[in-house]
């Protein structure tokens, strides 16, 4: 069996790390008083902080988004931003959009199987929501280069596309630039008949 | 008041698990929630090959929040118990990187220290601070032919012989009329599943809970027991779902005993998660894999000659070796075979199993040959595929459980509109690019394992199937809950199927695609057992509706029993009532049975790609990609078609993109992040799509399936290469087909 060396273990020196920092966030409309390390980043502030483990960790280095999350609503690696850059600003995250039902992206991402594992999941919806409100979605090929941000190593890019094409014919509360991008999507389908 | 029910099975269902991983609330293995957990991160070393000379952990242990720094030089001695028998997820010799126990290093990249720490941020500046001094030796890092070594007696016995001969394949290819001979390369790959590899450790006394990232929570334990020399029932490890994993996750890594370690040692709860960075050493890859393929050919295109010799990497503490010319040997007929297998050791962490291993790095190089032999011959690839159809497995003697590879070919040559396709290189042009069309055959050994699940229904009418598989995201949990909806009469939504936990009954790898073929059997076992065990119960209640009848006469369908040949359903909520029960349990198992040793069992496709070609800048696009497989039965057409286009996901990154990019003065990865080491984005995908033909295979197995997940992989890069030399007369045999190579 395992013999501890009591040497080894050392209590902390401080409980509280020694880079603290206070900030207000509001977090999917509610607002949040947190303390943490300056070093901190907003992704690791999420999970680990306020348990919200929806908006995943793949990289680290802003190359997968997978921990994609809307700030005062554009999207942003929440990986290469601190938390306390973050001050005053409003965070949206996957646990914070549809309204005790499934968001039609949500839904759409079911039905069309846009996910196997589900890891980059969260955020390539949170990335599709924004891409709505940028109303960059008036043609497959947009949609696909402004979805590349968002690394899918399952490989399920063809039914993302679908389910983003069939949210926004659904209706996705969205501005002007979405109806129109949903208008150009009905006359493709039209012309394609 | 119930509708019949439609079986489930074949239908396109949603995934079961959708609305979880959709709204962020599937837990990965990070992501439980543990009191007073503390966060670790590991210092690696920065020569391939050598021993520690001195460590300076000074600074690192007075650094704000530090509990511990484990290095060599403190930490506990652990037994490191052999395994009885080797798990086939192992590499079949030499031993397993041991972590902590000694100053040896074999490469750049190794753990050399933890440091633990209240936070993360702590943890990882306080890793910084540690100074390892190094003596260092001569390493290997170039991977030289010359060097290479027979594969052990352990990888002969598992099926990876260093030589194989059938009739006299050196003189018959002499004395071909029509001959090919080329060498092929396929680079170092990593899995990059986009969660990386977490484990969270917690000792409650002597008994230790693992939350980890795995693909097999029963071996992960075993392994752990044999590491820490304490019982397998002392341990329990919990993964309930994995962010992919592609095989990253099949064996137990050197991390996951750093977290057992760590939280023994600082009796806290540890989490260990590795950075993209470090996944590059910590887990394993596909192998950089040279191959010579020599094929020899009657005019009229009947192969007469074989040959086929590959060379990969191998560590230097163990021999991961791998069946890479399996389809040298089976995928077609002929008369006269010979192939060789070679490891070359390397001061680098040990190769592992990547989606398809082996088989799809062996058919990149044979269907990139048989493509050539096509053209020597001016002969239509798939006419060529015809000609040498392999009526039988020629390499084992036996016969085929079931093949519909001709039907693939078929199907998939109609679908794709390969009739339109001039053989001519750089004949045909669209929009200013060169398209070109190119096809090969996709085939993956079938393979089962004994499994076990336990079902239970419920006094109101649900039911619970447990059973410790995975679900790495082919949809384990779906299909799973179909079979059983089915086998128990019940709608979809009645059944709740839960997975991977040491609690629940033993479940095999979930790897090599085996996962449908032995838990889904064993589901149907156990759904059975607890129908049997009812209708006794029933029968033997004299003043119920089916007093004195036995399991035959009964069906279960739409919720409940009914007498065969008609009569009222009783629906099963009123069954139990009546019968005072709260539940009722079935176990079953299930295992391969003599069929595995009188037929060879493989799933089969044919796929057809369609590239566009820059003339100027060499840079190519894959419009689309057809694939017709034959899979056997298809229990969930939507999750399998999206495995199968994963798949050509996948391969689109084997055969443009992917490559770990090694220096060989340091023995590194120099690209070892997801912005360098390039995997295919949304950008490079349009068109993907797969059919499958009729098909049902219950020789194989009970259920008739045949598994998805590697094939999927398997035979795309060589038809993305061969659609890149119809569309610009230049053969790349040096893969990724990067722009610079076609200019």
């Amino acid at each position: 069996m395992l013999e501890i060396d009591e040497g080894q273990v050392r209590q902390s020196e401080a409980a509280y790390p020694q880079h603290a920092a206070s900030i207000a966030l509001t977090i999917n409309g509610e607002s949040c008083q947190l303390q943490v390390d300056a070093r901190t980043t907003l992704l690791d502030a999420l999970r680990d902080r306020l348990h919200l483990t929806g908006t995943k960790k793949g990289c680290g280095l802003g190359q997968c988004g997978a921990c994609t999350v809307l700030v005062d609503g554009r999207r942003v690696v929440s990986c290469l931003t601190l938390a306390v850059m973050n001050q005053g600003k409003s965070i949206t995250t996957i646990e914070g959009i549809g309204d005790g039902e499934l968001h039609p992206l949500q839904k759409a991402f079911v039905e069309h199987d846009g996910f196997q594992c589900g890891y980059c999941t969260p955020g390539q919806i949170m990335s599709a929501i924004g891409l709505i409100q940028e109303g960059r979605t008036r043609s497959d090929d947009e949609i696909r280069e402004n979805m590349s941000g968002n690394l899918c190593r399952c490989g399920a890019y063809t039914n993302i596309v679908k389910a983003i094409k069939d949210a926004l014919v659904q209706g996705v509360d969205a501005p002007e630039a979405m109806r129109q991008a949903v208008e150009a999507i009905r006359q493709d389908a039209e012309k394609g008949e | 008041m119930n509708a019949p029910l439609t079986p489930s099975v074949g239908q396109p269902v949603s995934r079961v698990d959708g609305p979880l991983k959709v709204t962020g609330h599937a837990r990965y293995a990070a992501e439980f929630d543990i009191p007073d957990m503390l966060h670790a991160a590991l210092v690696l070393s920065t020569v391939p090959n050598g021993t520690i000379a001195a460590i300076d952990d000074e600074a690192a242990r007075r650094a704000p929040g530090v509990h511990a720094v484990i290095t060599h030089e403190n930490a506990p001695r652990l037994p490191y118990r052999r395994m009885s028998q080797r798990p086939q997820v192992d590499a079949q010799s030499g031993d397993q990187l041991q972590v902590f126990q000694g100053p040896k290093i074999h490469f750049n990249g190794q753990p050399v220290a933890v440091v633990v720490a209240e936070t993360l941020e702590q943890a990882t500046h306080a890793a910084s601070l540690v100074n390892v001094a190094y003596e260092e030796d001569e390493a290997f890092t170039r991977f030289e032919l010359d060097r290479g070594q027979r594969p052990s007696s352990g990888n002969e016995k598992a099926g990876r012989p260093a030589e194989t001969q059938m009739g006299d394949a050196d003189a018959a290819f002499a004395a071909a009329p029509v001959k090919v001979d080329a060498t092929y390369i396929q680079p170092r790959e990593h899995h990059n599943a986009i969660e990386p590899h977490a484990t969270i450790a917690l000792w409650d006394g002597d008994f230790l809970t693992l939350y980890d990232k795995t693909q097999w929570v029963d071996n992960d334990r075993k392994e752990i027991a044999h590491v820490f020399g304490i019982h397998e029932d002392a341990i329990r490890v919990v993964s309930p779902f994995v962010g992919g994993a592609f095989g990253s996750a099949l064996r137990t890594w050197p991390h996951v005993t750093v977290a057992a370690l760590a939280a023994k040692v600082v009796r806290r709860p540890v989490r260990v998660e590795l950075t993209r960075r470090e996944l590059y050493t910590s887990v394993g890859f596909r192998p950089h894999t040279e191959q010579r393929v020599a094929l020899g050919a009657e005019r009229d295109g009947t192969l007469t000659a074989i040959i086929q010799e590959a060379w990969t990497q191998i560590s230097d503490y163990e021999e991961y070796a791998e069946v890479t010319l399996d389809p040298a040997r089976n995928t077609y007929a002929c008369p006269n075979v010979r192939t060789r297998y070679r490891l070359v050791e390397m001061n680098t962490n040990s190769p592992c199993p990547m989606r398809g291993p082996g088989v799809a790095t062996g058919l990149l190089a044979h269907e990139t040959a048989m493509d050539e032999l096509a053209v020597a011959l001016g002969m239509d690839p798939i006419a060529l595929r015809l000609k040498n159809y392999a009526e039988k497995d020629q390499h084992k003697d036996l016969p085929w459980s079931s093949k519909e590879l001709r039907e693939c070919y078929r199907i998939g040559a109609e679908r794709f509109g390969w009739a339109g396709r001039n053989p001519e290189p750089r004949s045909m042009r669209a929009d200013g690019q060169l398209v070109g069309y190119g096809m090969a055959t996709a085939a993956y050994p079938a393979h089962r394992s004994k499994a076990s699940a336990e079902a239970t229904l419920f006094s109101n009418g649900t039911a619970l199937i447990r059973t410790a598989a995975s679900d790495m995201g082919p949809g384990t949990y779906t299909s799973m809950t179909q079979v059983a909806a089915d086998a128990l009469g019940l709608p979809l939504e009645a059944v709740r199927f839960e997975l991977g936990d040491t609690d629940m009954p033993f479940a095999p790898v979930h790897g090599g695609s085996i996962t449908l073929a032995s838990v889904g059997t064993a589901v149907e076992a156990a759904c059975r057992a607890l129908l049997d065990d009812l209708s006794h119960v029933i029968g033997a209640d004299l003043s119920g509706p089916f007093a004195g009848l036995s399991a035959d006469d009964l069906e279960w369908r739409d919720g409940g029993a009914v007498r065969r040949g008609g009569g009222e359903m009783v629906p099963f909520e009123k069954l139990l009532r009546e019968l005072k029960l709260d539940k009722i349990v079935g176990h079953g198992t299930s295992a391969p049975g003599q069929e595995s040793k009188t037929y060879s069992s493989c799933a089969f496709g044919a796929v057809f790609a369609e590239v566009r070609v820059d003339p100027d800048l060499g840079t190519v696009r894959v419009h689309r990609v057809i694939g017709a497989y034959d899979i056997g039965r298809v229990v969930n057409p939507k999750t399998a078609h999206s495995q199968c286009i994963g798949g050509m996901v996948g391969a689109i990154g084997m055969a443009l993109l992917e490559q770990a990019e090694w220096d060989e003065r340091f023995g590194r990865v120099m690209n070892s992040n997801l912005a360098e080491y390039l995997v295919p984005v949304c950008a490079d995908i349009r068109e993907l799509d797969a059919f499958f033909v009729e098909s049902e295979d219950r020789i194989f197995n009970p259920l008739g399936v045949k598994g998805v997940a590697e094939l999927g992989i398997c035979g795309v890069a060589p038809a993305i290469g061969n659609a890149v030399y119809h569309a610009t007369g230049r053969r790349i045999r040096d893969f990724p087909i990067l722009p610079d190579k076609l200019l």
